[in-house]
């Protein structure tokens, strides 16, 4: 459980977290989105400790993490830039932090066999791949069995199967009663893997809602959907703001309808569906319709 | 493929960050790193045998040096030639063992499982004392008796360790580069980069005193005994004239600087953002 009241972190002139106020609840995953450079990084360096806060207040599982007599039970983070010496062992790095609690050594190889590096456990972290150190991360997280996962973009520089994982272990963590926030700057990521979501831009806190709700109110999601009835599925469904684009015969991409709207209304009128999708990169866009004025870095305008 | 549920094996076992766990975690990260084993190996490498090789160089020349020459000699200087350049190795090695983990980012996982901090300093420092001082004892004495069975052809050159003040000169060196490494591991936590910290202590120790020499006598006479580079180095001197502090005044200004540099890299590590 993670509640930030008001927070605000400002360096110098520059105020990167704006006055966000959240709560990460226990058994599901929560999704943390915004632009790069819109203060994730921050906000998790604020809930840690890492960076002291200028103004508001955020606690973990009810107290401040500093005043958390075994903060490696309480919270698991892994960060986005790597925390690890390059000179040392997974094994060592592992080691050396699980002694700080008096965590043995069982532990550490246990964890270690988890994420599957247990043929490079000796080597030295410098010379691991994105994919391995993301894995040391997680690792490194969990070795506490904490409450609560603090994870920043831990999918960044993981190949499909190490996706595929951490997907699983996310769900799974959540499903065991933690409290699981992961930050991400892809909303087609957090779809497949966050209940909540916590959206911000530029510091502040744009939408703070359920997965579900997040893809109702995409108002510009194109559904696709594949009936042999196309050409009545398409008289029925458009109206007020609905707009039908085919492109072959037989599938139909709908705006402005939700997927459940066009299967009550197809299931209404017996009519039979292969396919109903909502498209993934219209999911993406309404994130960055959300999010359009709040991104720290734009690119040039294209012509 | 078919998705693998992860399972999480739990620990039923919850044990608080305490003092003297941070020690072994600091231990353990001392002693996992190849830089602080070359590091360490060098520092005695230098001890042991830059007196050997002064010795030699002393012992063979002999029959020609003259009578000024041979009164610069003195037996003691020799064992503790190589005090001068492993504390280079000392002092980088302190530096390297805080700024190590800022430029890796490691202190951030340092400071997330013991988010109080301090313990992590005192723990560093504490590690790195004892380390430090247990191998540079036996490399003191080795370096020592090493140049003493060199030079035993030169009854002028021999001395003993119950001789008055050698003994306490010669542990003094091995608490020289004790002190001096926890000095330049305080300076590195204050600037938190290496390049920073190696040059914070070479300017302290090594630039900043010849500069003193363009002050007029009377000033140096003043100054010179109390800047860092002399406090600690009356450590380790046999003798000390009216311009230089004796042993224990030495070693007393020198903790003066230890833990004024410690104190100020503790406050320093609270405030900061990391």
């Amino acid at each position: 459980m993670i509640e930030a009241k008001a927070l605000t972190k400002d360096y110098g002139e520059k105020r990167a977290v704006d006055g966000l106020t959240f709560t990460v609840k226990p058994g599901v995953v929560t999704g943390f989105l915004g632009p790069n450079g819109s203060g994730k990084s921050t906000t998790m360096r604020l809930i840690l400790g890492l960076d002291a806060v200028t103004s508001g207040d955020v606690t973990v599982n009810g107290k401040h993490y500093r005043d958390h007599k075994a903060p490696l039970h309480e919270v698991g983070a892994l960060l986005e830039a790597r925390s690890v010496h390059t000179g040392r062992s997974a094994y060592y790095h592992l080691l050396s932090l699980a002694q700080t609690h008096g965590i043995g050594r069982k532990r550490v190889d246990e964890l270690i066999d988890l994420v599957g590096l247990h043929e490079v456990a000796r080597k030295r972290a410098g010379k691991f791949s994105l994919g391995m150190g993301q894995r040391l991360g997680i690792a490194t997280a969990l070795l506490g069995d904490p409450h609560t996962l603090i994870l920043d973009e831990p999918v960044n520089g993981l190949d499909p199967e190490g996706i595929h994982w951490i997907r699983n272990l996310l769900k799974a963590l959540a499903a065991e009663g933690r409290a699981v926030f992961v930050s991400s700057h892809l909303m087609s990521e957090m779809a497949q893997t966050a209940e909540h979501l916590i959206v911000i831009g530029r510091g502040k806190l744009i939408a703070d809602t359920s997965v579900d709700e997040f893809v109702r109110r995409a108002s510009g999601a194109v559904v696709r959907v594949r009936s042999p009835q196309a050409t009545k599925l398409r008289e029925l469904v458009l109206g007020d703001g609905v707009t039908v684009t085919s492109d072959a015969p037989g599938v139909l991409e709908i705006a402005g309808v939700t997927t459940d709207k066009i299967g009550d209304i197809a299931a209404a009128h017996g009519v039979v569906l292969h396919e109903l999708t909502l498209l993934q990169a219209s999911l993406e866009e309404a994130f960055m319709e959300l999010t359009r004025d709040d991104v720290e870095f734009k690119a040039a305008a294209a012509a | 493929m078919s998705a693998i549920t992860p399972v999480i094996p739990r620990l039923d076992f919850t044990g608080k960050v305490t003092q003297a766990r941070v020690l072994l975690s600091e231990w353990t990260k001392l002693h996992s790193l190849r830089s602080t084993r070359w590091s360490l190996l060098a520092a005695v490498v230098l001890t042991i045998g830059l007196p050997a090789i002064f010795a030699a160089v002393t012992s063979s020349h002999w029959g020609g040096m003259s009578l000024h020459e041979r009164a610069d000699r003195h037996p003691l200087d020799i064992a503790l030639a190589g005090v001068n350049l492993s504390q280079l190795a000392v002092g980088v090695l302190g530096v390297l063992v805080i700024t190590g983990e800022y430029a890796t980012g490691m202190i951030r996982a340092s400071f997330t499982a013991v988010p109080k901090r301090l313990p992590v300093l005192w723990a560093k420092i504490a590690v790195f004392a004892v380390v430090s001082f247990v191998l540079m004892l036996p490399s003191v004495l080795v370096a020592f008796w090493v140049s003493q069975a060199i030079l035993d052809k030169h009854h002028i050159l021999q001395t003993s360790l119950s001789a008055h003040g050698v003994l306490r000169s010669v542990v003094g060196g091995a608490v020289y580069l004790m002190l001096f490494g926890v000095f330049c591991m305080a300076l590195g936590a204050i600037v938190r980069n290496t390049a920073g910290g190696i040059a914070a202590f070479v300017a302290l120790f090594f630039v900043i005193p010849p500069i003193l020499n363009v002050f007029p006598t009377s000033w140096q006479n003043a100054i010179n005994p109390w800047i860092p580079n002399s406090a600690f180095r009356s450590i380790f001197q046999l003798t000390h004239g009216t311009h230089s502090l004796s042993p224990a005044g030495g070693l007393a200004v020198s903790l003066g600087y230890v833990a004024f540099a410690v104190g100020v890299a503790a406050v320093l590590l609270v405030r900061r953002d990391t």
